[in-house]
């Protein structure tokens, strides 16, 4: 079986995201260019959904 | 059918490394991002099981997030990982503190005010430096080190522009003279099982890894068992990061952790410890 690659573009800078092929829904990916963080979603489709991350809140933590 | 739940509002490495050690393990792990969704505080535990399985191990990145869901699926009945009481204690360094000293676990000596004038009749007692912590929060967000009157006297002015009322909690405590780490013990249920040391890292004298801290391995001692194990019991038990710093007066537990962050330590030890999290949540459920 091929290893899934997904590609996709910063909704932000549109730069090339590259978004390893292990990655699951709820990961975070940063953009190397702009440095946004978004949150992965993957369909039942295999389609990459990008939504900004949620920014550190100050309950965040352990 | 054996399932597990885990509601995660952030996939990080350590939730990966769970939903990795679920999987080998041949459990179904039904993985529940709160952000997404909703929650009936009037549900039966049978439809909560449906989506969140019978044991829920609740790692939200949000504490107040995660104490909220927990509230409501323990109410349903459902075990959760860790329980509600263990969640607010741990949660509030107050708490934390008060169920220490119950248990005759040593701690730094800790004194709250509630006003500049109380910090600073608080600070005479304690002398210079001391340390002053937010009691929600983590990360080592907010923790100061107060070296004299005057630096007292700005962060407090500062924290009172701080629209939260917990900022005006104000937690002070001894410093204490330890070497540049602290020691992180992992304890999962009534078992010991990892440690490491945490170094600060350079120009920072705080140890936690979001700070850039580095862990190394840490030899469990029999005392540094007894105390961890101690100090898990006294706030209710669970999977619990037991901090504990190396002072002149023998091992002292400053903060207890109810949602670890175990890669630094993982990297450290190579202790299976996703796994181990994993048969634990599974052995609560034949209770």
């Amino acid at each position: 079986m091929e290893a899934r690659t997904f590609q996709s573009k910063c909704p932000e800078c549109d730069a090339e995201l590259e978004i390893p092929d292990d990655i699951i829904s709820g990961e975070i990916v940063s953009c190397p260019d702009c440095g946004m963080d978004y949150e992965v979603k993957l369909t039942e489709q295999g389609e990459v959904i990008l939504t900004p991350a949620e920014i550190e809140g100050e309950d965040w933590g352990e | 059918m054996t399932n597990l739940g885990l509601v995660s509002d952030r996939i990080r490495w350590d939730e990966k490394a769970l939903i990795r050690a679920a999987a080998k393990a041949g459990i179904d792990l039904k993985v529940i991002d709160p952000k997404t969704t909703y929650m009936n505080t009037a549900s039966n535990a049978e439809d909560l099981e449906m989506k969140f399985g019978e044991v829920v191990i609740q790692r939200c990145v949000s504490y107040f997030r995660g104490l909220h869901i927990t509230a409501i699926l323990e109410n349903s009945g459902l075990q959760v990982i860790n329980s509600f009481d263990v969640s607010l204690t741990c949660g509030n360094k107050l708490f934390t503190t008060l169920a220490l000293s119950k248990a005759g676990i040593p701690a730094p000596k800790t004194l709250i005010a509630f006003t500049d004038k109380g910090v600073s009749k608080a600070l005479e007692e304690l002398g210079y430096p001391a340390v002053m912590k937010p009691v929600v929060g983590s990360w080592g967000r907010l923790i100061a080190l107060i070296r004299d009157k005057d630096s007292a006297q700005a962060i407090v002015e500062s924290r009172e522009r701080i629209s939260n009322a917990l900022m005006q909690i104000y937690y002070l405590q001894e410093y204490v003279k330890r070497p540049p780490r602290d020691i992180r013990v992992l304890v999962i249920g009534d078992e010991a099982v990892a440690a490491s040391y945490r170094y600060s890292s350079e120009d920072e004298w705080r140890t936690n890894v979001a700070r850039g801290g580095t862990s190394k391995p840490c030899p469990i001692t029999s005392e540094l068992e007894e105390i961890a194990l101690k100090a898990a019991d006294a706030v209710g038990n669970g999977v619990l990061a037991v901090d504990c710093m190396e002072s002149p007066r023998g091992i002292l537990v400053h903060e207890i952790n109810s949602t670890v962050e175990f890669r630094g330590l993982y990297s450290a030890t190579k202790v299976d410890i996703p796994g181990k999290i994993i048969k634990y949540a599974m052995e609560m459920k034949k209770k």
